[in-house]
């Protein structure tokens, strides 16, 4: 399972470095969308308080954790389908099922591709968001552990789920109301685990951070069990 | 595979949607109905706090009871019974339910918001049950797309499967992470143990449940039989597909090749 | 249906029998009896649409099998288990090349070998003989012509070394060259212990390799219409696509 996770992971970086999709592509469209919410919600737009303290606050810094994870989700849509369209081109899913890979290898290995190429938006993104809507910085540690086991979850679904969709005319529309109610949970948690990071206190995103932890050890234990008979296309 | 062998044929049996069965279903369902509406509208009393919209209750906490533990319970029963035993029987009641359990859902949404108006003075109040009851419908559309792919239908009912047992842990998922964000903002809800029920109250809610329960199965086994039916249907065109393709004239081919030997 | 026969003497590798396979709800093979023994180099023929590709990706393990009794190999088609154990044993090279666009020659090869346990030995000589120069090792896959592309996913199929072969229209794309030299490979391999299927519309060519045509129609293979190749097939009448 290991070796084939290994060699799936492999394939897919490498042709990310060739191909710089989520460099050129996927990356320029989150930052694109951190922008256009400062648009939608204006920079001048104030709020007392804002649940802590008595400072005024500007609402679009105190949002910054939901637009990014909202930023973060929508690059994971263009990041997964990407991911799979390498393998629709050219009858490339066919030739996976021939192979005799392990299919939880299969997954594992897709899964880290997209992890890795997410963890790398989502540390350009996240200095986009502090930059762009000015959130202080509480609790590193607590953003980056959250940011890692958001992203094992996310990752993980995206992938069970864009499986399902794989190798199908109406993939690109299936895949995200398939995904996005999935990953409402973790869009909470994440936003919420990211507002105590950012503005303390870090007791309040720990238990947040259990259960992103939680949902991303279910999403991989679905996903071994699972991926094979979705991969099947008989 | 075709059959449930559990003793569940007699769902699958006729050759139309209606039997004696059934129609007995419809008629008690019809009496409960009624039953209901003179309950639920004349004889109970309006509540306390709430006055009339109370009402609504008898309707909408019954509607998403059912949907959301017995529609898309018999959507998880049915997916691991077919994941186990590919028995189509399961994948179509799996189906079936989901699709009635939606409309059920949709319905709850509908009659929250028709509550919230008057009680919280707003249709939609970001209040946990109705925020989670939002995804859940979002998700089982989703599992309904699903079953509506156009692929080999043994793999689409695998991947539906697949979904209807994962969505369900998924109703768990959002329903307590949206419970645990949203736990302080907790207002009125229609919540049988929030409220000053009279005995009668008791008793319209319980009315209520039965009479959902029982449009559910009733529509359900509607659904459930066409669904069968148009399998069966399938079944019967694939002969005559067979036979037809079997028949294929094929002007292409070449009577000396053919002639060079027999086997 | 009794398509056992007394005379085989070599191992069966494919033994279909009323095989009926699903194209959603059309049927592509329908009813088909077939069957192909250890050694055998056998022609598929027939008209655009009478179920060869099917017939080729049922042998795969890929197709699904709705209906009738399907073996390869000694493994049964109607389990996914055995699907997927039928799957390493063989080599398919369809329409599609599988590919990947972004990675070069070499590392697509390096790829499907590793992924399909082949013989990473056998990558060098393997390009050496299909005629891929240096020069192109190292070029993404994305821009090569469609025969070199052919020639690529060729010389996968040689690394992988499947035990049964089969091969959709394996001459299209190719120039005369690659088309004597698939020829060759699918001679040399059967020599080497391995069994062929080729779907063609080219009969001037494969008749001469083929040990057995099977004529399909309608997705079955008609009585009568089976027939061994003693010499060139008379094409007459059989247009080209």
């Amino acid at each position: 399972m290991w070796s084939d996770a290994r060699l799936i992971a492999a394939k897919d970086l490498r042709i990310e470095m060739v191909s710089r999709v989520l460099t050129t592509q996927v990356l320029p469209f989150g930052l694109l969308v951190l922008i256009v919410f400062g648009f939608a919600i204006s920079p001048d737009r104030q709020v007392v308080g804002g649940g802590r303290g008595d400072q005024t606050r500007a609402v679009l810094e105190q949002i910054a954790p939901g637009l990014f994870w909202l930023a973060v989700l929508f690059s994971t849509l263009l990041a997964i389908g990407h991911s799979f369209a390498v393998e629709a081109a050219d009858g490339n899913l066919d030739a996976l099922r021939m192979a005799g890979l392990d299919p939880a290898g299969i997954f594992i290995g897709k899964a880290a591709a997209v992890l890795a190429q997410l963890l790398v938006l989502e540390l350009v993104l996240g200095v986009g968001a502090l930059v762009f809507y000015g959130a202080p910085l509480a609790n590193p540690v607590l953003l980056l552990l959250t940011m890692i086991v958001a992203t094992i979850g996310i990752a993980t679904a995206g992938i069970l789920h864009a499986a399902l969709a794989a190798g199908l005319r109406v993939r690109d529309t299936l895949v995200p109301l398939l995904l996005l109610p999935v990953l409402a949970p973790v869009l909470l948690g994440a936003t919420l685990a990211t507002e105590a990071a950012l503005f303390g206190p870090a007791s309040d995103g720990w238990p947040w951070f259990y259960g992103l932890a939680a949902f991303a050890v279910l999403y991989v234990g679905a996903g071994i069990l699972a991926f094979g008979s979705l991969l099947e296309e008989t | 595979m075709t059959s449930s062998g559990v003793g569940l044929k007699f769902i699958a049996t006729p050759l139309h949607t209606g039997s004696t069965g059934s129609r007995a279903l419809g008629v008690l369902t019809l009496l409960a109905v009624g039953a209901l509406l003179l309950f639920a509208l004349v004889l109970s009393p309006p509540e306390i706090s709430q006055g009339d919209a109370v009402r609504l209750f008898y309707v909408h906490v019954p509607s998403a009871i059912v949907s959301l533990y017995v529609a898309f319970g018999i959507t998880l029963l049915g997916s691991v019974i077919y994941l186990r035993k590919q028995s189509v029987f399961w994948d179509l009641m799996a189906g079936a339910a989901a699709e009635v359990g939606v409309v059920f859902l949709g319905f709850t949404l509908l009659s929250g918001m028709l509550w919230g108006k008057p009680t919280w003075g707003t249709y939609w109040q970001w209040d946990p049950r109705q925020t989670s009851t939002a995804v859940s419908f979002v998700l089982y559309l989703g599992y309904l797309a699903v079953r509506k792919l156009d692929m080999d239908p043994t793999a689409r009912s695998r991947r539906a499967a697949f979904l209807g047992i994962v969505s369900f842990f998924n109703l768990f998922i959002v329903r307590f992470s949206v419970q645990w964000w949203r736990g302080l903002h907790q207002g009125t809800t229609l919540n049988p143990l929030d409220m000053q029920m009279a005995n009668i109250m008791l008793f319209t809610f319980f009315l209520g449940l039965l009479t959902m329960t029982l449009i559910f199965f009733w529509l359900l086994l509607h659904r459930f039989r066409v669904a069968w039916l148009e399998h069966q249907l399938a079944e019967i065109s694939l002969e005559a597909a067979i036979a037809e393709r079997r028949d294929e004239d094929d002007p292409g081919s070449s009577p000396a090749l053919a002639a060079k030997g027999i086997s | 249906m009794m398509a056992v026969s007394l005379e085989v003497v070599s191992d069966p590798v494919v033994v279909l029998e009323g095989a009926v396979s699903l194209l959603g709800n059309f049927p592509a093979l329908a009813g088909l009896d077939f069957s192909v023994t250890s050694g055998e180099i056998v022609l598929l023929q027939g008209p655009n649409g009478a179920g060869k590709s099917t017939l080729l990706r049922l042998c795969a393990g890929l197709a699904p099998l709705r209906d009738g009794k399907g073996e390869v190999l000694g493994m049964s088609l109607a389990t996914t288990q055995g699907r997927r154990d039928v799957r390493r044993q063989v080599g398919l090279l369809g329409h599609q090349t599988a590919l990947y666009d972004d990675l070069t020659v070499e590392q697509n090869v390096r790829f499907w070998t590793a992924a399909g346990r082949g013989d990473l030995a056998m990558i060098n000589p393997a390009l050496d003989r299909l005629g891929l120069a240096q020069r192109l090792r190292t070029v993404p896959v994305g821009g090569l012509s469609a025969g070199q592309r052919k020639r690529t996913a060729l010389a996968v199929l040689l690394c992988r070394r499947p035990k049964l072969w089969l091969l959709d229209e394996p001459h299209a794309g190719l120039d005369r060259l690659g088309r004597d030299l698939v020829d060759e490979l699918v001679a040399q391999a059967v020599d080497s212990g391995a069994t062929a299927i080729v779907a063609s519309h080219e009969l001037d060519r494969v008749a001469g390799l083929a040990t057995r045509v099977v004529n399909l129609a309608g997705g079955h293979a008609p009585a009568g219409r089976t027939g061994r190749v003693g010499g060139a097939p008379d094409q007459a009448g059989h247009g080209a696509e």
